[in-house]
């Protein structure tokens, strides 16, 4: 505990120092849903119609941006090396690094998804399940991507080639995801959704500290 | 990597020495293009040409007999390669990571012709190329899936790490193709029913029914017949001038 | 024997160690017992294999055949690699706070005095994306002298350091070796002390050549 800890310390300082890493992913957010009226209609009908799944895989699009870099760095400046010497199992520098990614890039999504919802007319009932099925849902794309990010350290030019491996893995949370979202805009039950997100959340968190933690030692 | 210290029998053993693997593979090989080469022909020809139409859907149908192998085929592969590289990771065995890089173009081609076969099959009979029906879909995911194992795999220089780096890739999407085969469904199900599995009784008439078991068993054997002969050539390029292979027949017989 | 060592107690014991990378052995049947009071300066050409033989010491390298065995559990190892592991947005005390972390918990003054020990008085609250080659080396030096571990893995330590950094730093090889640590060490300059070993890693390269084929084109 005490090494994650010291982890999730030290990456919030660099956040700190460097406040861009934790901008850049909202601003990508924002403008991948402002121009989607720009390519398609404003017109509010259409709009408040394909909001849910224009917001999630947006969402989708910015967790990838950021996910590139969670192991890179690290890797580049050999910090990497020397949290995987030190004496604890690889998979809590996994679990502390992808809940920082987190704090960082899904939950400012999370907060500003009002917001975007509102540009995009999305019935104001389906807020809250927006929210929810994005604070169950960004986690596990966040630790799902994780995996991915920890394939492609070592690789030149891994951005591209995360985005191929991970997105596939994608799908089920953006299925889910979205469709809890129609859903709730046509005010008809979420729980199964929600289970369903949750139940995805904890297979992921079962799956990534194990697979992340052997890739990142190859 | 955690170490497991499991009792396996010897052969099991055996079968990771790039010696053994050449040998037996190369006393295999021919009796695999055999099997391959009469099982696909009988199954094309009976399926193709003598086989009765289809009283809905008439000659059309006659698709399925390279469609459904492919696509089952495009899985089954998948799966090998996760579980070759898994033994891989589990007991250090080179000729495992070798398996499983055999599997991806070979698997990667098969998803490919399902998916191709799918869309000319579904122009009589839903009037258009591509529908996003479930099997469809999950079988372009299955395919980017292949794609992400390939590039992976080319992307890391060093043979040893990039068959590590596969191998744990390749289980990850198998663990998650139940669940995106599961959610894609869910969202989508409009395709007819599955035509014919294992343990159901078949619902078509044996004299369709059967060639297309012969087509998917040859199948089978090509798949084999490919990753007997990949994994070989990979054996011959990583193991220049080890002694046995110097001594080895098709080498020096060659000179 | 030039040095008394202290008590003689084995520390680390490799056997038959051998790499291979791509198809290529870089050495192979490598037979070492690191004891207490070691310090062993590993040479080689480019290539040969040093890094990787550190590497694999400190577990950052799939050990395919042969053994890397510690013999107490309770043995640290500090490895410093290449990449020194900072943070260039952090300062050197904040760097040496995770660093230290990893192995426990260290106080401010402590870490003053390691950056002390390095010659980075005064350097503590700079951030490193300021400092120079040399002393951006220091102070991932200067965990050498904040962590108590029995084992130094270092990677040429030397690199860009100045004469007078790598007369102190051979003094402090000399002091962890003589209060019974071991060094194992890659460089491309001598160590002047007297206790020092040397392993070659051509000696372990692969002896025979793949190809032999004489006139006629035979494969011998």
């Amino acid at each position: 505990m005490g090494f994650m800890l010291a982890i999730i310390r030290r990456d919030l300082l660099l956040v700190a120092r460097q406040p861009a890493e934790m901008i850049n992913p909202l601003v990508f957010f924002v403008l991948v849903v402002a121009l989607f009226p720009l390519g398609v209609s404003p017109e509010a009908s259409l709009l408040s119609q394909t909001a849910a799944g224009v917001i999630w895989v947006a969402a989708m699009l910015a967790t990838l941006l950021s996910l590139e870099l969670l192991f890179k760095l690290d890797h580049d400046d050999g910090s990497l090396e020397q949290l995987l010497l030190a004496p604890y199992p690889s998979w809590c520098l996994v679990l502390a690094k992808v809940f920082v990614h987190w704090l960082v890039s899904g939950l400012p999504l999370i907060l500003i998804s009002p917001l975007i919802a509102m540009m995009l007319f999305l019935p104001s009932d389906a807020v809250p399940t927006l929210m929810l099925s994005l604070l169950l849902g960004t986690p596990t794309l966040s630790l799902l991507g994780a995996i991915g990010a920890a394939l492609v350290t070592g690789v030149r030019g891994g951005g591209m080639l995360l985005t191929l491996l991970i997105l596939p893995l994608y799908v089920p949370v953006i299925i889910f995801g979205a469709s809890s979202v129609a859903a709730a805009a046509l005010g008809m039950p979420v729980d199964g959704y929600m289970a369903l997100l949750g139940a995805m959340f904890v297979f992921a968190l079962m799956i990534t500290p194990w697979a992340a933690g052997a890739a990142l030692k190859l | 990597m955690a170490q497991f210290n499991w009792r396996m029998p010897r052969w099991f053993h055996q079968m990771g020495s790039p010696k053994w693997f050449y040998n037996f593979g190369g006393l295999l090989q021919p009796w695999f293009t055999l099997a391959a080469f009469l099982l696909l022909t009988c199954g094309m020809v009976w399926g193709l040409a003598f086989a009765p139409a289809d009283y809905q859907q008439g000659n059309s149908f006659r698709i399925m007999y390279v469609h459904v192998p492919a696509a089952i085929l495009s899985q089954s592969v998948f799966l090998s390669m996760a579980i070759a590289g898994a033994i891989g990771l589990i007991w250090k065995m080179k000729i495992a990571f070798m398996v499983a890089r055999s599997c991806i173009a070979i698997g990667a081609t098969f998803t490919l012709i399902a998916l191709v076969t799918g869309a000319i099959w579904g122009k009589p009979t839903w009037g258009a190329y591509w529908v996003w029906d479930a099997r469809l879909t999950s079988t372009l995911v299955l395919l980017f899936l292949y794609a992400g194992v390939m590039a992976l795999n080319q992307a890391i220089s060093e043979r040893q790490i990039a068959g590590k780096a596969t191998a744990i890739l390749a289980i990850v999407g198998t663990i998650n193709i139940p669940i995106i085969k599961y959610s894609v469904e869910w969202w989508n199900t409009l395709h007819q029913s599955s035509s014919f599995s294992l343990t159901d009784k078949p619902t078509m008439p044996s004299e369709m029914y059967l060639p297309l078991l012969l087509t998917v068993l040859g199948s089978y054997f090509l798949f084999g017949l490919v990753v007997l002969t990949r994994t070989r050539a990979q054996i011959l390029q990583t193991q220049n001038g080890a002694s046995w292979l110097m001594q080895h027949k098709d080498i020096s017989g060659a000179k | 024997m030039p040095f008394p060592s202290p008590a003689m107690k084995p520390l680390l014991c490799i056997s038959d160690l051998a790499c291979e990378r791509d198809s290529r052995t870089l050495y192979q049947g490598l037979n070492i017992n690191v004891e207490a009071g070691d310090l062993w300066h590993i040479k080689g050409r480019n290539g040969a294999g040093k890094t990787t033989f550190l590497r694999q010491l400190a577990g950052l390298h799939a050990v395919d055949e042969g053994e890397v065995q510690l013999l107490n559990n309770d043995t640290r190892m500090i490895y410093i690699g290449h990449k020194l592991g900072l943070k260039e947005q952090l300062t050197a005390d904040e760097n040496l706070t995770w660093l230290a972390g990893l192995d426990g918990l260290s106080t401010q003054k402590q870490r003053f005095m390691a950056l002390e020990q390095v010659g980075l008085r005064g350097y503590e609250e700079s951030v490193v994306a300021q400092l120079s080659a040399g002393q951006k080396r220091r102070v991932a030096l200067a965990r050498l002298h904040l962590c108590k571990a029995d084992i130094w893995l270092l990677d040429e330590p030397f690199t860009s350091i100045d004469q007078q950094g790598i007369a102190d730093e051979q003094e402090w090889l000399n002091k962890h070796t003589l209060a019974g640590g071991a060094v194992l060490m890659t460089s491309h300059q001598d160590i002047t002390l007297a206790q020092v070993q040397v392993l070659d890693m051509g000696d372990y390269a692969r002896q025979t050549c793949q190809y032999l084929a004489n006139e006629n084109g035979n494969i011998t």
